[in-house]
């Protein structure tokens, strides 16, 4: 092996150590983990994951956050496919500025939005969904899906449409089956980054729920502070955090590289 | 790509106008309208002009904040790029395992942010978490993120560089993965240096993703709260209490509605004069 190829080994050793020392955690007693340092478990339990899986405050978490972030993808992913379809292909009144002003949303810090968008939603009698959530996050995630798919629209040629125009195809029917199939890489890419930004988002998410709708994370943080540290627990709750984002990256594995670039290579 | 004129496009992309506008525009007014009034409760609000931005501008502890997160920014941007670039030239182009790599190195960004500040608070821990054990029983360096803002420093920094380089490798390694190999060829045949190559092939190649990948991690880092909040809170003191984090503190905290309104605008308007500069610079040369 080159001395190269080490590198990146070394990298991914960095990246993994924490996630270990999380996971191993997890396995541990919080009174273990309070006494001491120890590399492995000493008395190997599984009660954190028991208590997570019986206790309904604490799986209805992650079925909150997995309901919110599904809602937010599709919805993110609906409607910046006709727009992104829209900047690639046509030039318009305004175009350039449209396409910025909706960047700029990308740039907003999320903690200048956290009061207001409790306030909007409270009034317009939201607080405290899924819809919420998943509205308040298309802020930052349309803007994106429509940067990710306009690149990869970018890379299909003209002549497809207007072969298809030629042939008779209406708008939506070219759009829904030529279209679309056509660009499903970027489609899925764009989906995994409204999925990833939409998961790992706490402040916002955080803000606008309070019983029904409540996130696994801000489940997390109100059980570090109400109860002491119960750090087992805390740590087994965060490994599996971890997993929905790894079984979706898993599927567009071979678009990533190509994916975080947004399709612009 | 030529592009044809159309004012029809309008309409496909009314639905995301309507959506943004909704999450944007209310939101945006309110806080435009905090930072011009003076409120003493009761919901009762009295005009009061520009004073808070004058106040907010003139504030020491804004400054301080300013500073702290302009050099947080710089030195994430500065160990996270050319790092980042390192990386992806030492990895294969090709090869079975260049997806198992890719995605082990995609898997910290899929985290929560708040687990991401757990982690990294245990973890960092004196006597208990792996790293402050290493550094304090095995090494022998007296480290303690908790009490020494240079520690909590270095803490914040180290989690971010774990946290975000790996974009910057995706982003550079999709670059270079473009690049033909007869260019390659072309330059082993004229002799090019190692450097050369790097240079005049691979750093053009890499200019447009590269200029994504400053861009995204100026606006994470510049608006970054969750992170470093959960990982030590702003503390010790206010060493590392970042314009996000003492921004929620005025807002929520406090309820100082309309300093906090004044502090969004000119944070925001900042994010906006620097994205929009690096914004420029990357479609200088193509059509967005």
């Amino acid at each position: 092996m080159k001395p190269k190829a080490l590198v990146p080994l070394v990298y991914i050793l960095f990246l993994m150590t924490p996630i270990y020392w999380l996971v191993a955690m997890s396995f541990k007693t919080t009174n273990e983990i309070l006494a001491g340092f120890s590399l492995f478990p000493q008395t190997f339990t599984l009660d954190a994951y028991r208590t997570i899986f019986t206790d309904p405050t604490w799986y209805w978490g992650y079925i909150n956050s997995i309901l919110y972030v599904t809602l937010n993808t599709v919805i993110s992913v609906a409607v910046a496919l006709p727009a992104a379809y829209a900047f690639s292909r046509y030039r318009f009144l305004g175009d350039k500025q449209l396409f910025f002003w909706l960047l700029t949303n990308r740039m907003a810090p999320a903690a200048v939005f956290a009061l207001p968008f409790f306030q909007l939603y409270s009034a317009v009698g939201l607080f405290d969904t899924h819809i919420a959530v998943a509205l308040a996050h298309t802020l930052f995630n349309v803007p994106l899906a429509v940067w990710i798919l306009e690149g990869f629209m970018r890379g299909v040629p003209r002549e497809l449409d207007e072969t298809a125009f030629v042939d008779g195809y209406s708008f939506p029917r070219f759009f829904t089956t030529v279209f679309i199939p056509t660009i499903k890489a970027g489609v899925g890419v764009a989906a995994f980054f409204c999925f990833m930004f939409s998961w790992v988002e706490l402040l916002l998410a955080k803000t606008l729920t309070a019983v029904e709708a409540k996130p696994i994370a801000a489940t997390m943080t109100r059980t570090a502070s109400s109860s002491g540290y119960e750090l087992g627990l805390l740590a087994a709750a965060g490994t599996l955090t971890i997993i929905p984002g790894a079984i979706v990256i898993w599927f567009v594995r071979n678009y990533i590289a190509k994916g975080f670039a947004m399709g612009r290579v | 790509m030529n592009k044809t004129w159309n004012q029809k496009a309008w309409w496909l992309v009314t639905p995301v106008v309507i959506l943004v506008a909704f999450n944007a525009l209310v939101p945006m007014m309110t806080v435009v309208n905090y930072s011009v009034q003076e409120t003493f409760g009761n919901n009762q609000f009295f005009w009061q002009g520009l004073d808070w931005f004058e106040d907010v501008l003139r504030s020491s502890r804004f400054h301080d904040a300013l500073g702290r997160q302009v050099l947080f920014t710089v030195t994430i941007l500065l160990i996270e790029v050319p790092l980042g670039v390192a990386i992806a030239l030492c990895m294969p182009r090709s090869g079975i395992w260049v997806p198992v790599c890719l995605v082990l190195m995609a898997l910290p960004m899929l985290i929560p942010w708040n687990v991401v500040g757990s982690m990294w608070n245990i973890m960092a821990l004196p006597e208990i978490g792996l790293l402050g054990y290493v550094l304090n029983d095995v090494l022998g360096i007296a480290f303690d993120y908790t009490q020494d803002p240079v520690d909590a420093w270095i803490t914040i920094v180290v989690m971010d560089v774990w946290h975000w380089t790996s974009l910057v490798v995706l982003l550079a390694y999709a670059g270079l993965v473009s690049i033909p190999d007869a260019y390659y060829q072309a330059a082993a045949i004229d002799g090019a240096s190692r450097w050369a190559v790097f240079r005049h092939i691979q750093l053009p190649k890499m200019k447009n993703v590269l200029t994504i990948a400053i861009l995204l991690r100026f606006i994470d880092s510049f608006n970054i709260y969750t992170e470093p909040f959960t990982l030590t809170g702003g503390g010790p003191g206010n060493s590392t209490t970042l314009l996000s984090i003492d921004l929620v503190k005025i807002a929520l905290g406090q309820f100082d509605l309309g300093p906090a309104g004044a502090m969004s605008l000119i944070y925001f308007a900042i994010t906006l004069l620097v994205s929009w500069l690096f914004y420029t610079l990357m479609t200088r040369n193509d059509a967005p």
